[in-house]
């Protein structure tokens, strides 16, 4: 079982990962977007990471929803409200839980997904960060089906992000700012997509 | 008199739109939520909530947005707002708000201004 504290925990280690990331994730905004998502994502992590400490006893369903609250407060672009919905689901899935299985988690982890999809009017292939999420969670339940445990499932989920954040690449976005460069946005990888993966990879390094 | 906000990355631009409906609606109901709570360019939370405490009324509150973030943020204010009474309406933001605050400061309601709305879209310039 997965408890608030190991959460909590990778929770930070995401933050850090954001922050460190920062000027990268940013430099990807630039030509497709209005770059600013390194900063506004370092934003948001920084009041993530404040708050984590004090929810040390809290339920599961409680960290993520303030962790998504948080985001939704403090990212000032389209990460806010995306990431924001994405973990304030999760919470959702996971109310009053102080522990949870891997399947609890996949289970909340599609919620999440599910409400990025509602929230942006979105789906895969349109070079979003679904791009990324979609293909990470099936993976992820893909491995699980088979009985891998969940730090393998957990890395399986990294690379099927990593690959689907590097397939955006090929695609034309028709959804964000992103729409707006249309074809010459081609050869340019998602932010978003990219900033799940980072997350992705800090959870498998750090379960 | 339904309330109207003007929601938009920049600040002054949300500021501008709101203080441009004088010329046609000197005393409409609006408020402005642009940029972040520091002023920079993006959306706030907290300032599209606080925007929408102003201006709200029984008569209810239309919001305009500029684009992407603004609309998704907008959207979990109302989410958490917890009123039925306060909506979106898609439209170009300089137009709808010139329209919208005509129409509340004639005394139309939320339904009629959001009709007329969805027709200043698709009106030509030329």
């Amino acid at each position: 079982m997965i408890k608030s504290e190991a959460v909590i925990t990778i929770l930070d280690k995401i933050g850090d990962k954001i922050i460190a990331e920062k000027d990268y994730l940013t430099e990807l905004d630039r030509p497709i977007g209005d770059n600013d998502h390194g900063i506004n994502m370092a934003k948001g992590f920084t009041e993530v990471k404040k708050k984590l400490p004090a929810m040390a006893e809290q339920d599961l369903g409680t960290i993520f929803k303030t962790t998504g609250m948080t985001l939704v407060s403090t990212v000032g672009g389209s990460s806010g409200p995306l990431y924001g919905t994405a973990f304030m689901k999760m919470g959702m899935a996971l109310t009053a839980k102080k522990e949870m299985s891997f399947l609890e988690f996949l289970t909340a982890l599609k919620a999440g997904i599910d409400g990025v999809g509602q929230r942006g009017r979105s789906t895969v292939e349109e070079a979003t960060m679904l791009d990324a999420m979609v293909p990470a969670y099936e993976a992820m339940e893909a491995s699980f089906a088979e009985k891998q445990d969940a730090k393998a499932a957990l890395e399986a989920g990294a690379a099927a992000a990593l690959a689907g954040a590097e397939h955006t690449k090929d695609l034309v976005a028709t959804k964000g700012r992103a729409s707006y460069v249309g074809e010459r946005g081609i050869g340019h990888q998602d932010p978003g997509a990219t900033s799940f993966t980072f997350m992705m990879q800090t959870a498998a390094e750090n379960f | 008199m339904v309330g109207i906000v003007i929601i938009s990355h920049s600040q002054n631009l949300a500021e501008s739109v709101a203080e441009y409906t004088t010329i046609m609606a000197a005393g409409a109901n609006v408020a402005a939520a642009g940029g972040t709570e520091d002023g920079s360019f993006g959306t706030s939370f907290e300032k599209i909530y606080q925007a929408i405490e102003t201006v709200d009324s029984e008569d209810g509150v239309i919001l305009l947005m500029d684009m992407g973030s603004a609309v998704m943020t907008a959207e979990m204010v109302i989410e958490a707002y917890g009123s039925d009474k306060v909506v979106m309406a898609d439209c170009p933001l300089v137009e709808g708000a010139v329209v919208a605050t005509i129409d509340a400061l004639g005394g139309m309601s939320r339904d009629e201004i959001l009709a007329a709305l969805a027709e200043v879209g698709k009106t030509p310039k030329f």
